[in-house]
C-alpha cells in the first residue's frame, strides 16, 4: 500500500510538468494581444502595451517563458493579475470559500441522495420509488443556473427569507441554499446509484446467507448491502467532489460566491494567463489527490481490492 | 416504520438549512449606524482592469473610487457635470494664449497628512507622461510642451519597431514657481485646456507614491473627500470620508463599501431585497419591456450619457471611399425604431457626433443624413454605383450589442439591398487589437465615453488627423484646421462656436456614421435619500445621501 501511494505520488510530477506547460501555452496563444482591452475606447499608448508586454515576459519566446514562470512558482511566486494583485491572496481568499461549498453541497448530495437511494431500494416499486424518480429526474433535467435563479427570487426577494446573495466571508448558513442547489444535480445520481446497486445487492447469494442465519435485517441492511452497494457511489462521490473543489462557476456567479470557479472564469475572460495557469494547476493537484483517495478507499471498502 | 424515520432527518436537514439562511436577512431598515463602518452604505462594483492608481486606470470601476479620492485642479459637479475649480485658486491664461499660471489653494492635505504643493502636480504628471514608466493615461498630457521629448511617438505604433529613447525625464513646459503655484506651457493654444484637466489622470501625487509604488497601489493615499480604508481583492473595498478635506464635494456618508459582483442580475436582485443600495447598471432581463422602471419606481436613476455610439467605418478599405455610400448607409438605418423597439426608449437617436446632453453643445450638424430616408438612401447608392459583394458588420460579442446591430443589418439589407454578414468578436480584446491595426472586414460599432465635459472630446481624439483614437484613418485638412483655429480662439465660447462648425465638416464626409446615446441607468435603495450616476456611468459616491431614520 505504501509502495503504491508512493507510486502515485511521483506519477503526479509528470502531470504537473505536462498540464502547466499545456494550459500556460493555451491561455498565451488566444489570438489578439491581452493588454488591448485594457484602456476602453481610447485604446491603450504603445509604452503601457510594451510595459506589459515585458512585464509578463510575453516578448520572448514560449519555452524561455516557461521555464521562467515555472521558476517563480516554485519559489511560491504565483506572478501578479493585470491589475497588480498577487494571485496567491486571490487564491487564498477565494479557496476556503470553495472548499465550504463543495462540502456543503457533499453533505447534501450524499445524505440526501443515499437516504433517497436506500429508501426507495427497501420499499420497493410504490409511491416514494415513483416520487424519487420523477424528483430526480426533474433534478437532472433542470441546468443549474434555473433552479439557481429560481430559488434566488423566491426565497431572496420574493419571500425574503434568505439574502439573494452571499456576503464577502459566508458563513455555513449563508452558503447551505447555493450548496444546495450545486449539489442537487449530483444528489439526484447518487440517489439513482445507490437505488440501484441497493436492488442488485438485494437478491445476492450473501444477503440470503446472512438473513438465512438469523442477523437483523437492520444489520443485513447496514452491513451487508449497504457497504456493497456504497462502492459505485462512493466512485461518483469521489469524483464529485474533485470536480467541486475546481468551482463552480455557474452557481458562484448567480449567488455571487467569490469562489475559484468565477475566479478561473473571470481571468479566463480577461485572457490573464498568470492567474489561469496558476489555479488550473492547483485544481489539476486536488483533482488527482482525490483519485488518489478515492482509490485507496476502495481497498478499504471491499477487501477484494489489493493494491501492491 | 424503520422506512419512515428515514424521511425525518431529510426534512429536518433542510427546514434548518432554510432557517439558518434566513438570518443574514438584510433588514433594510435606516438606524443610528447606517452609514458608518458598522453598517456601511454598499455600492455595486467591479474590479478595477489596472491598479488603482490615477495615473493608470481608465476603467469606470477604478474612476469610481479614484474620483472620491482624488481630488484635481478642476473637478466636475456631480450633478451638472459643469466644471468649476477645485484644488486650483486660480488658473490664469498668458496673453499668447499658451501658458497658464496655477495658483493651488493652501492647507490642503492628504490623506496621511503630507501637505498637498505645486511639486505633487507636475512630479505626478511627469511620471505619467515618461514613455518608459508605460503609463495608460499618458497621452492626457500630450498637449504640453516636451511631451514629444519624453514620450517620443512610435513610428508604427503597436508595431515591430520601437520607438525611439525619450531624451528628456521631465516635460518643459511645467515648471514649479513656489510651494502653490506653477505654470504650465503648452504646445499650441488650447482654449478650453482648464475645462480638460478634471479628469482623474490629472490628480497629485504624494510623496509616497514615489518611494514605494507597490505599497501605494495596496493602499492608495489620495487627497479626495474619502481615503482608502481596507480591500479583499475580488470581493470589496471600502472606504471612509476624509474628515479634513476642504473642497466643496465633500461627501455626505461615512463609510462606503464596494461590493464586487458577477452578475450585475443578482446585484438587481439584491437591490431589490434591501441587501445593497446602489447599482450603476440594470440587467438585460429587468430592461425587457421597461420592467426595471416598474419595480423600482422611485429608486431609479436614470440620465443621458456624456457618450455616444456610432458604426464607424474602414476608410482604409477601398470599398468605403465614396462619401455617398456612407451617407446611404446612414439614411438606411432607423435610429428613432431601435430606439424605441430595442432600447425601450433608454437612448436617443443621434442627430450629431457628440452627445446631446454635453455642456455648450448644439445637436444637428449631422442634418438630414441622420434621418431614416430609404428613397434617398437608395439613390445615394446607385450615385456612389452601388456596393460590390457582402458587408460584414463587427461587433464585441462580450458587450449588449448583438441586438442592435443586427437591427442594423436588417436596415441595410432591407433598404439598400446589400448582403450583410455578422462577425461577432469574443472579446473586447481582440476587437480593440482589430481597430488599432485596422484590420475591420466592414463596418464596426464603436462607443466612446467623454473625458471632460466639452464638445471637442468627441471630435479631436476620434477624428483628428492620426489621434489617439482615430481608428478609421479619417483625415480631412479642413476638419483640421478648423479645430485647430478653435484651439487658438480667445474664448471658450468662441471655442466652442469653432468646434461646432468643424463638426459640420464631418457631415459632408461621413466618416463614421452617429447612431444614439444610451440613458445611464442605475437604482438606489429605500437606505438612501439621493444617489447621483455622474453622465460617465459611475456612481457618483460623494453625492450619496443616507435617507432620515425610520424608527
Amino acid at each position: 500500500m505504501g509502495r503504491y501511494i508512493l507510486r502515485r505520488l511521483l506519477q503526479l510530477i509528470p502531470v504537473f510538468i505536462g498540464t502547466t506547460f499545456i494550459i500556460y501555452s493555451l491561455v498565451w496563444a488566444i489570438p489578439g494581444n491581452p493588454f488591448a482591452g485594457l484602456c476602453g475606447p481610447r485604446g491603450c499608448p504603445p509604452s503601457f502595451v510594451e510595459q506589459m508586454t515585458e512585464q509578463y515576459n510575453l516578448d520572448k519566446p514560449l519555452p524561455v517563458q516557461y521555464v521562467l514562470y515555472l521558476g517563480q512558482l516554485f519559489q511560491g511566486n504565483f506572478g501578479e493579475t493585470f491589475n497588480g494583485i498577487e494571485v496567491s491572496t486571490l487564491i487564498q481568499n477565494a479557496y476556503p470559500v470553495t472548499i465550504k461549498l463543495a462540502t456543503i453541497a457533499l453533505v447534501f448530495e450524499a445524505v440526501i441522495g443515499i437516504a433517497a437511494g436506500i429508501l426507495t431500494a427497501l420499499r420497493g416499486k410504490g409511491f416514494v420509488d415513483n416520487l424519487v424518480l420523477a424528483a430526480t429526474l426533474f433534478l437532472i433535467a433542470v441546468p443549474v443556473f434555473v433552479s439557481g435563479f429560481v430559488i434566488q427570487v423566491v426565497l431572496g426577494v420574493q419571500l425574503d427569507w434568505i439574502n439573494p446573495s452571499v456576503g464577502s466571508d459566508p458563513t455555513i448558513g449563508e452558503l447551505l441554499i447555493p450548496g444546495f442547489v450545486l449539489g442537487s444535480l449530483s444528489m439526484a445520481y447518487i440517489a439513482r446509484l445507490t437505488r440501484t446497486a441497493m436492488f442488485e445487492n438485494k437478491r445476492a447469494d450473501y444477503i440470503r446467507t446472512a438473513t438465512a442465519k438469523g442477523l437483523t435485517p437492520r444489520r443485513v441492511v447496514s452491513v451487508h448491502m449497504l457497504r456493497n452497494s456504497l462502492i459505485p457511489v462512493i466512485t461518483f462521490i469521489g469524483t464529485d467532489f474533485g470536480a467541486l473543489m475546481g468551482g463552480a462557476i455557474v452557481t458562484e456567479g448567480v449567488f455571487n460566491i467569490h469562489g475559484i470557479g468565477g475566479l478561473v472564469y473571470q481571468a479566463i475572460n480577461k485572457q490573464e494567463g498568470v492567474t489561469v495557469t496558476g489555479v488550473v494547476t492547483l485544481l489539476v493537484l486536488v483533482y488527482l489527490l482525490m483519485n488518489l483517495l478515492v482509490d485507496i478507499l476502495y481497498a478499504a471498502l471491499d477487501p477484494r481490492i489489493r493494491y501492491d | 416504520m424503520r422506512k419512515r424515520r428515514m424521511v425525518a432527518p431529510v426534512a429536518a436537514s433542510l427546514s434548518a438549512a432554510l432557517l439558518a439562511a434566513g438570518c443574514g436577512g438584510g433588514g433594510g431598515g435606516v438606524t443610528e449606524a447606517t452609514g458608518t463602518l458598522e453598517d456601511p452604505i454598499t455600492v455595486k462594483w467591479g474590479e478595477p482592469q489596472t491598479e488603482l492608481v490615477p495615473t493608470n486606470s481608465n476603467d469606470t470601476n477604478g474612476g469610481t473610487v479614484l474620483n472620491a479620492m482624488f481630488t484635481g485642479l478642476v473637478e466636475y459637479d456631480p450633478e451638472t457635470y459643469e466644471p468649476r475649480n477645485a484644488m486650483a485658486k486660480s488658473i490664469e491664461r498668458s496673453d499668447d494664449k499658451k501658458t497658464y499660471t496655477v495658483k493651488l489653494k493652501e492647507g490642503w492635505k492628504f490623506h496621511n497628512g503630507e501637505e498637498v504643493t505645486a511639486d505633487n502636480f507636475v512630479r505626478a504628471w511627469n511620471y505619467t507622461a515618461y514613455a518608459p514608466n508605460g503609463q495608460q493615461q499618458a497621452s492626457f498630457f500630450d498637449r504640453i510642451e516636451g511631451y514629444d521629448e519624453v514620450h517620443p511617438a512610435d513610428p508604427d505604433g503597436d508595431g515591430p519597431q520601437k520607438p525611439p529613447e525619450p531624451t528628456a525625464e521631465k516635460m518643459s513646459g511645467l515648471e514649479v514657481v513656489d510651494d502653490h503655484t506653477f505654470t504650465i506651457t503648452l504646445k499650441e493654444p488650447f482654449a478650453i485646456f482648464p475645462e480638460t484637466i478634471g479628469y482623474e489622470a490629472f490628480s497629485p501625487l504624494p510623496e509616497t507614491f514615489f518611494e514605494d509604488k507597490e505599497g501605494f497601489a495596496e493602499h492608495p493615499i489620495g487627497n479626495g473627500p474619502y481615503e482608502f480604508e481596507s480591500r479583499t481583492p475580488n470581493e470589496s473595498l471600502t472606504l471612509t470620508r476624509y474628515e479634513d478635506y476642504q473642497g466643496a464635494d465633500a461627501g455626505n456618508v461615512d463609510a462606503i463599501k464596494l461590493v464586487v459582483y458577477e452578475k450585475s442580475q443578482t446585484a438587481y436582485q439584491d437591490l431589490q431585497s434591501g441587501n445593497l443600495d446602489m447599482i450603476d447598471e440594470i440587467p438585460t432581463s429587468a430592461l425587457a419591456g421597461g420592467r426595471w422602471k416598474e419595480e423600482l419606481g422611485d429608486q431609479a436613476i436614470s440620465r443621458e450619457r456624456l457618450g455616444i455610439t456610432t458604426l464607424a467605418l474602414p476608410l482604409y478599405d477601398e470599398k468605403f471611399q465614396d462619401p455617398k455610400l456612407r451617407k446611404a448607409l446612414s439614411m438606411a438605418i432607423d435610429r428613432e425604431s431601435i430606439v424605441k423597439e430595442i432600447f425601450n426608449g433608454a437612448a436617443t437617436a443621434a442627430e450629431g457626433w457628440a452627445a446631446s446632453s454635453t455642456p455648450g453643445y448644439e445637436p444637428g450638424a449631422c442634418g438630414e443624413w441622420c434621418t431614416h430616408d430609404p428613397a434617398r438612401a437608395k439613390e445615394l447608392l446607385e450615385e456612389a454605383g452601388g456596393f460590390d459583394g457582402t458587408m460584414t458588420l463587427s461587433y464585441n460579442a462580450d458587450g449588449a450589442h448583438k441586438q442592435w446591430m443586427e437591427a442594423v443589418a436588417g436596415n441595410i439589407r432591407n433598404v439598400l439591398d446589400i448582403e450583410v454578414d455578422m462577425n461577432p468578436v469574443p472579446t473586447f480584446g481582440t476587437y480593440q487589437d482589430k481597430m488599432d491595426n485596422q484590420e475591420m472586414p466592414g463596418p464596426y460599432r464603436y462607443g466612446w465615453v467623454a473625458d471632460y465635459p466639452n464638445v471637442e472630446t468627441f471630435l479631436k481624439p476620434l477624428y483628428g488627423t492620426d489621434a489617439s483614437a482615430n481608428y478609421t484613418g479619417y483625415s480631412s485638412e479642413k476638419f483640421d484646421s478648423k479645430l485647430a483655429e478653435a484651439d487658438q480662439a480667445a474664448t471658450e465660447d468662441k471655442a466652442n462656436e469653432l468646434y461646432l462648425q468643424a463638426e459640420k465638416q464631418l457631415g459632408q464626409d461621413m466618416p463614421v456614421i452617429p447612431l444614439f446615446t444610451n440613458m445611464v441607468k442605475g437604482g438606489k435603495s429605500e437606505r438612501l435619500s439621493e444617489a447621483v450616476m455622474t453622465p460617465r456611468n459611475t456612481p457618483a459616491l460623494t453625492a450619496l445621501k443616507v435617507a432620515e431614520q425610520t424608527q
